[in-house]
């Protein structure tokens, strides 16, 4: 699991001549030839981890505290007392980071044993407080020390100097190591999983994605999920920054910006209840807000939820937007405020009217806030599960992708078909994620 | 060159220390935790976790209150609407709770097949012989091994009414399915309005209580032998027994006439829930009959009548039910269900709770604190909270009732909680029934 | 590049960032000065306005005795008031679950503020590393952080678990047995861990979105000092991104304060949140569904308050002018 540090180790390979000079640069060759011996050895370790006979009564091996102990002692306190405590600790790591951060890069003799050491002492400790089983403490040990070595090697034979690729290790470790454990090995799992039948274990090929097309809820949810992703953050961005743009120049910002806020901070239990009291169709006494202004207008009331095509949808998308918009209006608000008083002001001189000036001075300079805004709430809607969940049940052709996923996977156990639909998801997002690339681009070339 | 070698020789001296101190440092192995007193129980704690939520929940607690301080092993119970789903993914990870309350018998299913589900001990299972009939252990068992007993019970296939309106009518309670029809025409000329109201609406799950007016026709036109091979999977949904029902259902259900009284039209029955509104027309007095189980009492519990006042159930209160009657008059087969208590420990403490909970004491202690019944022979219906319950429980205890499980909740999950909810819905929606039969049908082939 | 003078100090690059800060709250400060404007107040509370409807329908609703909520509309209180705190009592005292609402409520704390906090740091450090720092193949690692946003959670539930629960075995050897937690009275390790993990692609994103945005020649300069990235970062970053900080952790607590899914998976009985307890509130057959209501303004109070507390980081404390477009 622990391969992090290795592969940064392999993407600092070939980066651009040395800045300082002094040192000879060391041969690349010789370099990339140690890494991939350390990599072979590691992968052959876990190769002989796999061979070895199991052993029953083995027990788990510990430096007489653990990761296991650690929260043992924590979660035996009261809630609020652990708040301090856990942050306090949390705090000196991240201490003990930065100041590694800091100073173990520096040229120097101790500075050169501080990063050894601490190149082999790290991944040894965090790999020992695991408790590993005793058949597999050699074998850890032995993992954990050839990382470490390696990192320590191929940093001190890296071209930008030593302690670059130090640094960057330890900046980037503790993100790294939980997007590997809990979302990269997750995801490879789901793309694999979507090859297979219920069970997982017959592959199936394309079977699934056939299905997820072919049957009728799949391909409503297909339509459904589009028309979420393509409208829901439209409306929510535009709803927001005029809401930001009014807002500003009107009286009583802070109320003004709390009200809208506030469906934001609702939990997503309590909205359908909130909205149950919106759309709630009934004859005689009406309970719904909706239908009862329909009815005060002499009007027949309405089963909202029940109108298809888009008629339902959009009700439920409505319900989405209200609750993003205070994201999107908090986000792009404080954003104008960054938006510099000159330019404003010059565009007022040279007479334009405020329309013009929004859309040419305003907007442009909170260009990089409006596309987050855009890619964050894309995202939520389509990953979108509970508002459908709890306000149509995906009844009258309403459903999502999201929903049926969570459906395929709880109700029916059908693994393949809920990774299929995963996979779709993730295929919808492949535009965006390409767009922001480019964003990305155009920004650092601007830098 | 030098400072090449001493660059080699400090390598050599930092490996070779942290190897002796990792040595040094591995070599303790943590002792077992197989230590202290095995058989006391006292200050165990039985985590049970199920999908009854509320003051249900808070009752299913207070039944172990007695039981804790007579065994020192604390009971906690967690209810959770999304029980269904989470427990799956619970068991998936590696993380069960003790004990599960399983409210389907497919779902229980499913997770024994995970192999995680623990075998019923010896004691439960002969309480079980003992004190429930044995539909109620098959349905606990899988391939003739016993794993989890019954908790309580529910009675479906009930149509609720107004004694107080029915006398002011002078209609009374139909015992055929002719007379019901006679019944509603008859209510309908009285008041202008649609006599019945239904609501299939229930979230995620809705759909399922189209499927229980389903359930109770075929088992009364068709036979308790159709039911249990449509239940099995052997008769399909395309069968012109099963067709029948649904063409039954529909000369109520799908008749602009009878429903939605107090909601609508026919299409309106998927919008309305399935609990409180209902519970709320039929004490108000805007819907005149309603079918649904006996858990509805608990919804009367917080409805008003027209003049503000909480229901009485009671024959001749202002609510009060029938069983939905068959072809003829007479003995009624009736359909129900019930939890299954599923263990995933077997640790002592939990096989005490078991045990404790497949006994005639723990269905006093529950049923005494109200809105529920229990199956157990042992245990007194009398103790129930209204005379309806009472009723209820004694049709369930009864060895001469012939009692069946909701098949819908018998079927494998893409059937019973997917096409065939999702049929329902489509047909109340105006989907041809044959096209809604062959519909549901292919759920199992997904 | 601005020229830079070389005997400045960190203490200089301090000082530089203070008259930042200085810059950006005066130009704050001209910004309000600007008229308001009768017509975008107008249109400004109409949005609101239409925005709050929803919430005020279920607040009053939360008021009135439940069985007449379910059968005449909220708006009718105007007309024939009846008002209890009867919700609001039931609502604290009962609960589905193990825990009542208010025993819940300093679990819900326990998760979020350390879930909070642990996930602004560990993105910051990662989201640093990605703005200022060169190496091989940060696009092409950034791109696939970003990516990871859209895993479903639903998706990786039964791994994590798994992994908490069962531990790790290659073979037949366990690496890791697993975390003991069945014993333990108020556990939130796995909660904790859970949600840092599901937070990091979307904080890292907007975080830097943010950090790359702080001007290069003020990074150039604290380099050309001496400062190593360590210093930079302590010392310039989180002083300048405190604002974006700020606005993540909001974002973020609200996200960790409202989850039910991570919570209900993750957590013991004893450390189930607010969340968790208010969806078990009303009964199984959906019955005294009022309680929600009241339940509902009761787990929203904190996160207005937290809101309110930061509300006014809300600002990118940015040098002026520094945006580009």
């Amino acid at each position: 699991m622990s391969q992090t540090t290795t592969s940064a180790a392999d993407q600092a390979q070939g980066t651009p001549p040395p800045e300082r000079g002094g040192r000879k640069p060391p041969s690349r060759r010789t370099t990339r030839l140690v890494v991939t011996i350390g990599l072979i050895l590691i992968a052959a370790l876990i190769v002989f981890l796999l061979l070895s006979p199991p052993n029953p009564d083995a027990r788990p091996v510990s430096l007489g505290f653990s990761y296991n102990s650690f929260f043992q002692w924590i979660g035996n306190m009261g809630p609020i007392v652990q708040i301090p405590i856990i942050l306090v600790i949390f705090a000196a790591v991240v201490g003990i980071l930065l100041v590694l951060i800091e100073y173990a890069p520096r040229a120097g003799r101790g500075y050169f044993w501080l990063r050894l050491i601490s190149c082999f002492a790290i991944p040894f400790l965090a790999f020992m407080m695991l408790r590993p089983y005793q058949g597999a403490v050699i074998y850890v040990i032995a993992i954990a020390l050839i990382a470490g070595g390696l990192l320590f090697w191929a940093d001190y034979r890296a071209s930008q100097g030593a302690g670059y690729l130090y640094q960057l290790t330890l900046f980037m470790a503790p993100a790294a190591i939980a997007i590997l454990v809990g979302l990269v090995y997750p995801s490879i799992a789901t793309i694999i999983q979507s090859f297979f039948d219920k069970t997982g274990e017959n592959f199936v090929g394309l079977e699934n994605y056939v299905w997820a097309f072919t049957n009728p809820q799949g391909f409503w949810s297909i339509i459904n999920t589009l028309i979420w992703a393509i409208f829901a953050p439209v409306f929510a961005t535009v709803v927001g920054l005029a809401y930001a743009a009014f807002m500003e120049r009107a009286r009583g910002e802070r109320l003004l910006k709390l009200l809208v806020f506030m469906p934001f901070a609702i939990a997503p239990v309590s909205i359908s209840l909130i909205w149950k009291f919106v759309y709630d169709y009934r004859q005689g006494e009406q309970i719904g807000t909706l239908n009862a202004i329909v009815v005060a207008f002499g009007g027949q009331p309405v089963p909202w939820l029940d109108i298809w095509p888009l008629v339902n949808t959009f009700c439920l998308l409505f319900a989405f937007v209200w609750a993003q918009t205070g994201f999107a209006m908090v986000v792009l608000s404080a954003a104008m405020k960054a938006v510099p008083v000159e330019q404003l002001e010059a565009a007022q001189l040279d007479g334009t009217s405020a329309w013009q000036r929004f859309i040419n001075v305003t907007v442009p300079g909170i260009r990089t806030s409006i596309i987050v805004v855009l890619t964050t709430v894309t995202i939520a809607a389509l990953k979108l599960y509970d508002i459908v969940a709890v306000m149509t049940g995906g009844r009258a052709n309403s459903t999502v992708l999201g929903f049926e996923m969570v459906n395929q996977q709880q109700r029916f156990q059908s693994y393949g078909h809920s990774a299929a639909l995963a996979v779709l998801i993730f295929v919808f997002v492949t535009p965006l994620i390409i767009y922001n690339v480019l964003q990305l681009r155009k920004q650092r070339e601007v830098r | 060159m030098t400072a090449l070698r001493s660059r080699r020789r400090h390598g050599y001296i930092a490996l070779g220390l942290t190897a002796v101190a990792a040595l040094t440092l591995a070599g303790c192995a943590e002792g077992g935790d197989e230590g202290g007193d095995s058989g006391s129980v006292e200050g165990e704690t039985v985590e049970i976790a199920g999908g009854i939520t509320g003051s249900e929940a808070e009752n299913l607690q207070k039944t172990f209150e007695q039981f804790e301080e007579d065994t020192g092993i604390t009971v906690n119970y967690t209810g959770d609407k999304g029980f269904e789903g989470n427990i799956v993914t619970k068991v998936a990870g590696g993380s069960a709770p003790d004990i599960a309350i399983v409210p389907q018998p497919g779902l229980f299913r499913s997770l024994v097949e995970t192999g995680e589900v623990k075998e019923g001990t010896a004691e439960v299972e002969a309480n079980v012989d003992e004190y429930w009939s044995s539909i109620w252990k098959d349905t606990g068992s899988v391939d003739g091994t016993f794993y989890a007993a019954p908790m309580l019970a529910n009675l479906k296939g009930y149509v609720w009414y107004s004694p107080k309106s029915f006398a002011e009518w002078g209609v009374e309670p139909a015992t055929t399915w002719d007379e019901l029809i006679t019944l509603t025409d008859t209510i309908r000329e009285k008041t202008g309005e649609p006599p019945w109201c239904a609501g299939f609406f229930s979230e995620a799950a809705s759909g399922w209580p189209g499927t229980d007016w389903v359930e109770d026709l075929v088992l009364r036109q068709a036979g308790p032998d159709v039911y249990d091979s449509w239940a099995a999977g052997d008769t399909p949904f395309t069968d012109p027994d099963i067709e029948a029902a649904f063409d039954s259902v529909g000369e109520i259900l799908l008749n602009p006439d009878y429903v939605n009284a107090g909601f609508g039209d026919v299409k309106s029955i998927n919008s309305t829930a399935f609990g409180d509104p209902i519970a709320a027309a039929v004490a108000n007095g805007t819907c005149a009959l309603t079918h649904q189980a006996s858990f509805l009492t608990a919804n009367f519990l917080t409805a008003k009548t027209a003049d503000g006042a909480t229901p009485e159930v009671g024959p001749d209160g202002d609510v009060y039910a029938f069983l939905l009657p068959g072809p003829e008059a007479g003995e009624l087969a009736v359909e129900g269900g019930g939890e299954l208590v599923t263990a995933f420990s077997d640790d002592a403490a939990t096989q005490q709770v078991l045990e404790f909970m497949s006994t005639p004491e723990f269905a006093d202690a529950r049923v005494k604190l109200g809105g529920a019944i229990s199956a157990n022979t042992g245990a007194d219906p009398t103790l129930a909270s209204s005379e309806f319950l009472t009723e209820a429980m004694k049709i369930v205890q009864d060895s001469n009732t012939v009692f069946r499980f909701d098949a819908s909740d018998l079927m494998p999950a893409t059937v019973g909680s997917g096409s065939f909810w999702r049929g329902m819905v489509d047909w109340i929606d105006g989907k041809p029934t044959p096209q809604v039969l062959s519909d549901i049908q292919a759920g199992y082939q997904d | 590049m601005t020229a830079v003078d070389s005997k400045t100090t960190p203490q200089n690059t301090k000082a530089e960032a203070r008259r930042i800060a200085r810059e950006t709250r005066r130009n704050e400060a001209l910004a309000h000065k600007r008229l308001t404007s009768p017509l975008a107040t107008i249109f400004a509370v109409a949005i609101a306005f239409l925005w709050t409807i929803p919430t005020l329908g279920l607040l009053i609703t939360s008021f009135r005795p439940g069985a007449d909520s379910a059968t005449s509309g909220w708006w009718t209180v105007f007309t024939n008031p009846d008002f209890t705190l009867g919700n609001y009592q039931d609502a604290l005292t009962s609960g589905g679950t193990a825990l009542t609402l208010g025993e819940s409520f300093l679990n819900s704390l326990a998760i979020t503020i350390p879930v909070t906090i642990f996930a602004l740091a560990v993105a910051s450090l990662a989201a640093y590393a990605f703005a200022w720092m060169d190496f091989k193949g940060r696009g092409f690692l950034f791109v696939a952080v970003f990516a990871l946003q859209i895993v479903p959670i639903q998706m990786a539930l039964v791994p994590l678990l798994s992994l908490f629960s069962r531990g790790l075995e290659i073979g037949d050897v366990q690496i890791f047995p697993g975390l003991e937690m069945r014993e333990v009275d108020h556990s939130f390790a796995t909660v904790w861990i859970a949600h840092v993990i599901f937070a990091m692609p979307l904080a890292i994103f907007l975080l830097h979105n943010f950090i790359s945005e702080i001007p290069s020649d003020v990074i150039e300069a604290a380099r050309v000092d001496g400062a190593g990235h360590g210093q930079i970062f302590f010392r310039i970053i989180l002083p300048l991104a405190t604002p974006a900080l700020a606005s993540f952790a909001i974002l973020e607590f609200i996200w960790v304060w409202n989850d039910l899914l991570v919570a209900t998976i993750f957590a013991p009985t004893t450390s189930l949140p607010m969340t968790q307890t208010l969806n078990s509130l009303s009964g199984t057959w959906g019955n005294q569904w009022f309680l929600v209501s009241a339940g509902a303004f009761l787990v929203l109070f904190v996160p207005i308050i937290v809101f309110l507390a930061l509300q006014r980081f809300f600002v990118r404390g940015l040098m002026a002018g520094a945006t580009k477009g």
